[in-house]
């Protein structure tokens, strides 16, 4: 493995990203050095965990860095986002409430049925967008925008009750810690799902044939790619994004409100894709962009928090950041910097000329 | 694209239809404005129509218990025909409730999302003979236009919290105070006594942020509070989920709370789960706003009761975690 | 003659990462003058021409208009110093109308009066003897009056300089006839037009002047007179001509001995009408005909690419269901579309994605190519097909039009079909690549490698096909082979004047 071009190439995409992680941390580290500090402290279940802002970072992004992953994969095979992942979510999430409830007690097993229960759930919603998109072929914003203003009232259905509770050590475990581990259960979940990905790409020819897709979908038709497959497919993964970040959003505390569940998550999360320097009109991507985007967000929004700008503003502060990377990553900004650059060089060049002269 | 184009056009086309037909009922109501009113002397023998303009169910369990509630009284066996609309958003009310001044009810129960707008409406429903109640929200509209409102007065809630924070005798407050949706009813008659007492210096104000509703959120304003190293003693969250959200940032701390606990937790809506929470002394106050007000309407329809002032305030409850029972639980408690 | 200069370049040079493109390249274009610009692919043709339209930026060199020295660093300096360009590839908005087009980025007043331009547009179109109006939404004409509308649409801005990049390679005859006409006009009106084309002939029928590049560098500048076409093919490959034309024996009489690889019978699309054609083991055919005759869907038609509606086909002697590309490429075929922007390239992705994508496919879903074995197969298939290219990972879009020809041909040639069907792999390709991909064609029919091979240029199928197939107004008219195969009695079964 070439590994080392590899990460050259990467790098003009992921320069944005980086850049904006790095800004976040000089910028904390000159506010308030101690935003880094990282300490152990016992928490009270007796745990010994990791604290401090950075690991509140770091965890709490894990639902946002798993759905971008998703998001990054049908952004990359429709040329299109789904607005739906919110409500999905929260469907999944009730689903997996409904399971745990239905028993007396909570074992391992109950837990991983219901987890399950709540993956098919969310394909089969998944599929629901998928089919719009890839077989109606309506645009991915506009298909997803059903399930969008209806999903939540489809995860009342499920449970019923307002803000269905578990009480369960294991549940605790996962949206928590696991007794013994001192890192965040979802921040090791968002690994796995990180290297499942991986595998994904290195067992399946499925990153060169979402691309192809994404580029050129006629060409695509004719090396005898089913796109309608691809695309279908990029939907339904992405349902098992959203069905893992559910269940996470449900077991950190172990109730499921479905109006506030991963609320407005679907913009935080196509953000993420972008600030990722992925194309949001398809084509080539890079799920490593769209996990450090999550980060990138939720690192903004932390350090607002601490600050103590009020949550109201949070948002406004956000979007400002935000739109500042969008348009430094734009083709525009991108263009018009590299000519600044060539420019300079040749001023150089020029000038080392005629001091020759 | 053609797809693309073909979709949008029917989606004008719809548009336009919903539009047009939205412009007919207001025309139509106009010009029938009055035989409701005929309707409602003729049937004294039929059961009464009630059309409830409410927020869904899936709203919270304060809104669930409270669409219970209007349900269970306003039944066929109390001789009600029960007629319902939910939504959240303002704009659809307002169209149910012309649907429901059209189809010629005989009494209009509203619970509005917003506390603007209504004007028109209720003035079409008083031309139409229609008498309507407004119940656990107030509207900015003339008193003129309705004939009781049965309303939870939040500001109270609010008094009665703080009153029980006060009554605990702490050598000093330094309260995390997480809000509900900033403008809502809920938010505002929560907020006002504590700030009241920040004002005053009585209690210092570590942070005042607004979790929207949101347990999440909650969560994350009480761990910055925490990785901040500031320190505070009391939470105070404008509900139960947020509440919870504020405990599990302390548990992954390992800051201990409730009764004998280093924070005192307040929270509001009586939800089972949470005064649960309190029977097990990890929090310490729950605070509610009643939901039930369909019997005290249902008694004023029947002339059981009669209507001295036009607004009624609904009985509101605080329960302390030392002094909650089972029972308390059972009676008092929403959701499950 | 020295007021006459109109445009100059002198000592251009462009650099690349890992290319130089263009090295010291001069150029002279004078008041009414066509000026031919002639190079294979990569000899810097394109580079030199995005340099002057604002594309590109010099690295090194001066230009001047009429003697002045002017700098150009976008279009719309190019434009604002006289300079239009009509490119190979369309660049219009197919979704807006021919008028709109015209006028499009260039209103002269905030408002917008779409009857002005429509009654302007079609006073244009109507002097230069195009056939469409103002109103009609440009996706809806024919590629030729696309083009020719482009054209229009730079005459009307007053250019003093017209850069006309490969303009003919979708008209036929008549148009091109029309075009050159155009260009007469223009060239008495004292515009200086740089003319970029493959067709040797068409150079020789308008041009005045030839400049040469090669390699990035100048070989020289000519008039027409002093140049015959001979050596200006020499000169544009550096090669000599009998070098050129040993092309290898078509073996025409031993792949009629062979068994039929593939025969359908009455196969229809949803663009072709039900037509029958077999095709032997080892055997090289064509289909020929004017655009629009049919043959292009004829062979879409066997790949699957468009919806089946009808017939059978037989490979083997077995009966099979070809429907979707993918049955088609499972049984053997591969198929080399014939817009290669459209069809062809995935544009973004690197010449080594390109090269596997449609092993990979066949492969399946759960057998991806490794890395190692990815770039083994590229690495051979650029030597082999003498890809020209930075890296084996340069998106594939940077390359030149030849070059994204070639890297197809790769993709397919990697599946080892039994049987591959070109249409038009040496549309907008230079003379040496063009002569690089017929005998790889003849080699491929040796190795028992059955191929349909479509062009527009009735020479290069003589000479690479045993049998052409004549379609004529979506309907097969004849079939060629043997002695019939010359250019006279293919022009007159194609014109239909046999009966």
């Amino acid at each position: 493995m070439d590994t080392k071009k590899k990460f050259n190439l990467s790098l003009g995409q992921l320069t944005i990203p980086i850049i904006a992680i790095l800004i976040l941390v000089v910028f904390n580290l000159i506010r308030d050095p101690s935003f880094f500090s990282i300490g152990i402290t016992q928490n009270n279940d007796g745990n010994s965990v990791l604290s401090g802002n950075l690991i509140t970072v770091i965890n709490g992004a894990s639902e946002l860095a798993i759905l971008a992953m998703g998001m990054t994969l049908v952004t990359a095979a429709c040329g299109g986002q789904d607005i739906s992942v919110g409500a999905a979510a929260a469907i999944a999430g009730s689903a997996f409430v409904k399971i745990l409830k239905s028993g007396d007690s909570i074992s391992v097993g109950t837990v991983i049925l219901a987890f399950l229960f709540a993956c098919v759930v969310a394909m089969i919603f998944g599929a629901f967008n998928g089919t719009l998109v890839a077989v109606f072929k309506i645009q991915p914003m506009i298909a997803t925008l059903i399930l969008y203003t209806c999903g939540r009232s489809i995860a009342y259905w499920i449970n019923g009750g307002a803000t269905p509770t578990v009480q369960s050590s294991i549940i605790t475990a996962i949206g928590g810690f696991i007794p013994g581990i001192p890192v965040p259960t979802p921040v090791i979940i968002v690994v796995v799902v990180a290297i499942i990905f991986k595998l994904v790409f290195h067992f399946t020819s499925l990153e060169i044939l979402t691309q192809s897709v994404g580029i050129n979908g006629s060409a695509a038709r004719l090396n005898g790619i089913n796109s309608t497959f691809i695309k279908l497919l990029s939907f339904i993964i992405l349902g098992v994004c959203v069905s893992v970040a559910g269940c996470i959003g449900v077991s950190r505390l172990g109730l499921i409100n479905h109006e506030t569940l991963l609320i407005d998550i679907e913009m935080d999360t196509i953000l993420a894709v972008a600030i990722g320097g992925n194309n949001l009109g398809g084509g080539k991507f890079k799920i490593s962009g769209s996990i450090i985007g999550a980060y990138v967000i939720q690192m903004l929004t932390i350090t607002l928090y601490a600050m103590k700008v009020s949550s109201t503003d949070v948002k406004a502060y956000k979007a400002i950041v935000i739109i500042l990377l969008v348009v430094i990553g734009s083709p525009v900004v991108k263009a018009k910097f590299e000519k600044l650059m060539t420019k300079l060089r040749s001023g150089k060049a020029k000038e080392t000329v005629k001091g020759a002269e | 694209m053609k797809r693309v184009k073909t979709l949008l056009l029917v989606f004008t086309l719809v548009m336009s239809m919903v539009l047009a037909c939205a412009c007919d009922s207001k025309k139509s109501d106009s010009g029938s404005g009055n035989q409701p009113a005929a309707n409602t002397g003729n049937t004294s023998n039929a059961k009464i129509k009630v059309g409830v303009v409410n927020n869904p169910p899936s709203e919270s369990g304060y809104r669930e218990a409270n669409v219970k509630d209007m349900e269970a009284v306003f039944s066929a066996a109390n001789g009600y025909e029960l007629k319902t609309s939910y939504s959240l958003k303002n704009d659809d009310q307002l169209q149910a409730a012309q649907g429901f001044i059209t189809e010629g009810v005989d009494y209009l129960l509203i619970s509005a999302a917003e506390t603007t707008g209504w004007d028109e409406v209720l003035k079409k429903a008083k031309e139409a003979g229609i008498k309507v109640f407004l119940f656990d929200r107030m509207i900015d509209v003339d008193a003129s236009l309705y004939e009781a409102a049965v309303v939870s007065d939040m500001a109270k809630e609010g008094e009665t919290a703080v009153n029980w924070l006060l009554s605990q005798n702490l050598p000093e407050y330094k309260v995390i105070h997480i809000q509900g949706a900033m403008g809502s009813d809920a938010q505002i008659g929560r907020t006002g006594a504590l700030d009241e007492q920040f004002a005053s210096g009585k209690m210092t104000k570590v942070i005042q942020q607004t979790a929207t509703w949101d347990e999440a959120e909650a969560k994350k304003i009480v761990e910055s509070v925490i990785n901040g190293g500031d320190d505070f003693n009391v939470i105070y969250a404008e509900n139960d989920g947020m509440a919870k959200g504020a405990v599990a940032a302390l548990d992954e701390a390992g800051i201990t709370h409730g009764v004998d606990g280093k924070v005192i937790v307040m929270g509001f809506d009586c939800n089972k789960w949470a005064l649960r929470e309190l029977l097990a002394k990890k929090w310490n106050y729950d605070g509610q706003c009643s939901p039930f007000q369909a019997q005290i309407i249902s008694d004023i329809i029947q002339g059981k009761r009669s209507i001295t002032d036009k607004v009624i305030i609904n009985e509101e409850k605080g329960f302390d975690a030392k002094t909650l029972t089972q029972a308390d639980i059972d009676t008092y408690g929403l959701g499950e | 003659m020295k007021e006459d200069v109109l445009l100059t370049m002198r000592h251009i040079e462009k650099r690349f990462p890992g290319v130089l493109a263009l090295n010291d390249v001069d150029f002279t274009l004078r008041k009414g003058e066509i000026h031919a610009l002639m190079g294979e692919n990569g000899a810097g043709k394109s580079t030199l021409i995005k340099i002057l339209t604002g594309v590109y930026q010099m690295d090194r060199g001066e230009v001047t208009i009429e003697g002045t020295p002017i700098s150009i660093h976008s279009p719309q300096d190019a434009q604002n110093n006289g300079i239009s360009t009509v490119y190979q590839e369309i660049t219009l908005c197919p979704n807006l109308t021919v008028a709109e087009n015209m006028f499009i980025g260039r209103e002269d007043s905030a408002w917008i009066r779409h009857k002005d331009y429509e009654k302007r547009a079609d006073e244009i179109l109507e002097k230069l003897g195009i056939p469409t109006r103002g109103v009609t939404q440009l996706g809806r004409c024919s590629l030729a009056i696309q083009q020719m509308v482009a054209i229009a649409r730079a005459v009307d801005m007053k250019c003093k300089v017209l850069i006309l990049d490969e303009p003919t390679s979708s008209l036929d005859d008549k148009e091109v006839n029309m075009l050159f006409k155009l260009m007469r006009d223009l060239k008495a009106q004292g515009v200086g037009i740089i003319f970029v084309t493959h067709f040797l002939e068409q150079v020789y029928e308008v041009s005045d002047r030839i400049t040469v590049l090669r390699n990035g560098e100048l070989v020289g500048e000519y008039p027409v007179e002093q140049l015959p076409q001979v050596e200006l093919v020499a000169k544009m490959i550096g090669k000599s001509l009998d070098e050129l034309s040993n092309l290898g024996e078509k073996n025409e009489k031993a792949a009629e001995k062979n068994d039929v690889f593939y025969e359908a019978e009455s196969l229809s699309s949803s663009q072709a009408l039900p037509f029958n054609f077999k095709i032997h083991k080892g055997e090289v055919n064509g289909f020929t005909g004017l655009l629009g005759s049919g043959r292009s869907e004829s062979v879409r038609a066997i790949f699957g690419a468009d919806k089946i509606n009808g017939g059978t086909v037989k490979i083997k002697g077995e009966n099979v269901k070809i429907t979707r590309p993918i049955d088609a490429m499972k049984h053997g075929i591969g198929y080399l579309a014939e817009d290669r922007k459209r069809d062809g390239i995935i544009a973004e992705l690197s010449v080594r994605e390109n090269i596997i994508l449609a092993l990979q496919v066949m492969n399946g879903f759960f057998k991806p190519i490794s890395r190692s074995e990815s770039e083994a197969f590229a690495d051979e298939y650029i030597k082999v097909l003498n890809i020209k290219t930075a890296s084996r990972e340069t998106p594939v879009g940077s390359l030149s039009g030849g070059n994204q020809q070639k890297v197809i041909l790769a993709r397919w040639l990697l599946t080892h079909p039994d049987y591959l069907i070109l249409d038009e792999p040496t549309r907008g390709i230079d003379v040496g690549t063009k002569l690089e991909i017929q005998k790889l064609v003849l080699k491929l029919a040796e190795d028992g490698v059955s191929v349909t091979f479509i062009s527009s240029e009735v020479e290069e199928m003589l000479r690479t096909c045993s049998r052409l197939i004549v379609m004529r107004d979506r309907h097969v008219v004849g079939e060629l082979k043997g002695d019939d195969l010359n250019q006279a009695q293919v022009m007159k079964t194609i014109a239909g004047g046999e009966a």
